[in-house]
């Protein structure tokens, strides 16, 4: 028989704080659909990932009400389509939206993937299919798009980080209608990782095998009400008592991901860790940073808070899974957290300090509304920072920013549902662009030479 | 298969007696039983076995829940493999 009180923290854990599997990714490679003519080769993949994922829902449903934990989110990730489409990549709307069909008929909220690798340079096919995701991300629903435009092995691409600050501009006017939200499904990636099962970056490594199952797990608010049992502990306490939650939360994700992938049969892959706030009340990272002592998330601390928190996080869940990976840590969604939300309607939080934080933690400047009449050469710049940011510390960072068509700071914008909202808020407006117009690549860091 | 029953909410009478035998309808076995009262909040945790059971555990699961709306009690059924693994190493 169980302790009386384990089984009593489970179900509180659940039922009060918010404790679930925030997504189970079917990782799908693509490459055995690839044909020498794009539309076969987008009705092949159509099929595949219909074939593949067919049972997604249903298996993520069964093991639901058998384990009593709730499963938020079922969804894909394929190989970056550009490699798919390189021979036609002027027609590779149609596999994108031959993707964003079955992602329908398969009954998941998104499938990402229509991605492009171009961290060291990029080819002619590749620049093509980049200036083709505004189109492709207007005309879907449920398709993700990301780009690499850096790692530490490779340095900076900033031809591509120019291209990609036209290419973010352009998402958001060809979405004005919906306020941008064309921004929400495309992430600009620096050391992008080949087995992160999150929206809107996830995609299919081309070194995984053929079908993966990665699962993400999450708990702000677990961690939360465990820091509340222990006020004004210290911070070596603090972290310890963080670890010890972070190694449940992952003990569940473990079990889920193994049963997961056996029913799906397909491999187990890795459980990432990340600490994967929602816009509901008590399920927020910010509020773990403020339980710690900050009197709101963005003041002087917040950068330490947050430090201790990731790398606690990382520490108790690496025990308790046979694989990590993915992004692993804290994220900072402006509108999907509640306490980022009111922190930078306060003013209190502000993308600089956002951009310091991200230094830290997992994994770069997200979900943010900027103005709409932002200069595609200031998001370039705002890219490259957070790459360069990436590439010194060995780390992923990402921009998923979404300047906000007719809107300025002052005003909100609603994306609804998972997306949240957001204030608008301020970027620097002096200008970048004589920087941003130089092109070529920023070498490789000197302690990327390990061999 | 062996799954852990929880019921918590407001003490009242008969809790178990109704439980039990909803239990017992579907050929559910009762191993273990364990419950506490603090402050009038009524918790009880049961090791099942449901190698016997006439329906599945998630189908089962959904009639825990529906008969712990019927009596204003919270009723789950979970496979006991969630409790193993966050709580023992």
């Amino acid at each position: 028989m169980f302790n009386k009180f384990d089984v009593l923290e489970t179900i509180d854990m659940i039922e009060r704080e918010h404790l679930d599997i925030r997504t189970i990714t079917m990782g799908i490679s693509l490459f055995p659909c690839i044909g020498g003519d794009a539309q076969k080769t987008a009705d092949a993949v159509y099929d595949l990932v219909c074939r593949k994922a067919e049972n997604i829902v249903k298996v993520a449903e069964g093991l639901s009400g058998e384990f009593g934990i709730p499963i938020v989110n079922k969804r894909v990730s394929v190989t970056p389509v550009s490699l798919v489409c390189a021979s036609f990549p002027e027609k590779a709307c149609l596999v994108g939206r031959a993707l964003d069909r079955a992602a329908s008929r398969l009954g998941i909220d998104f499938l990402g993937g229509y991605s492009a690798l171009v961290h060291k340079g990029t080819a002619a096919y590749e620049k093509i299919f980049i200036d083709g995701i505004p189109d492709v991300l207007a005309s879907t629903e449920r398709l993700c798009s990301s780009v690499n435009i850096g790692s530490s092995k490779s340095g900076i691409n900033m031809d591509a980080v120019r291209q990609m600050g036209e290419i973010v501009k352009a998402t958001a006017e060809r979405t004005k209608d919906k306020d941008g939200l064309g921004c929400a499904k495309l992430v600009v990636f620096a050391n992008a990782v080949e087995d992160n099962p999150f929206m809107a970056g996830a995609f299919h490594g081309v070194g995984e095998a053929d079908t993966v199952i990665n699962v993400g797990v999450s708990g702000p608010g677990v961690v939360k009400h465990a820091l509340e049992g222990i006020p004004g502990a210290d911070l070596t306490e603090a972290a310890e008592t963080i670890k010890r939650t972070a190694f449940k939360i992952t003990r569940a994700g473990q079990l889920i991901a193994k049963e997961a992938a056996k029913r799906l049969h397909a491999e187990f892959g890795i459980v990432d860790l990340s600490l994967a706030p929602t816009p509901v009340m008590g399920d927020s990272v910010a509020h773990i940073l403020e339980e710690l002592g900050l009197e709101c998330v963005g003041c002087h601390g917040s950068t330490a808070a947050l430090a201790m928190l990731n790398d606690a996080v990382k520490k108790g869940g690496v025990m308790a899974s046979s694989h990590v990976g993915g992004l692993s840590g804290a994220f900072i969604p402006v509108s999907e957290d509640i306490g980022m939300i009111s922190a930078a309607e306060r003013g209190e939080l502000s993308v600089d300090k956002l951009e310091a934080m991200t230094a830290v933690c997992s994994v770069g400047l997200d979900m943010i509304a900027i103005p709409g009449d932002t200069p595609a050469s200031t998001i370039s710049a705002i890219i490259a920072d957070e790459a360069a940011i990436g590439m010194i510390n060995n780390k992923t960072t990402a921009v998923r920013v979404i300047p906000v068509p007719g809107k300025g700071v002052g005003d909100s914008v609603e994306f609804g549902g998972l997306l949240g909202r957001a204030p608008v808020m301020p970027v620097h407006t002096a200008d970048s662009s004589a920087f941003i117009a130089r092109g070529g690549r920023i070498p490789a860091p000197i302690h990327s030479n390990k061999n | 298969m062996r799954a852990v029953v929880t019921v918590t909410g407001k003490d009242k009478k008969g809790i178990i007696a109704q439980v039990s035998s909803f239990l017992s309808e579907r050929g559910v076995n009762i191993e273990d039983i364990s419950q506490t009262i603090l402050q009038e909040y009524f918790a009880m945790i049961m090791l099942v076995d449901i190698g016997g059971s006439s329906v599945g555990l998630a189908e089962l699961a959904k009639e825990c829940e529906a008969l712990g709306n019927s009596i204003g009690m919270s009723i789950r059924i979970q496979h006991e493999a969630i409790f193993d693994a966050m709580h023992n190493i």
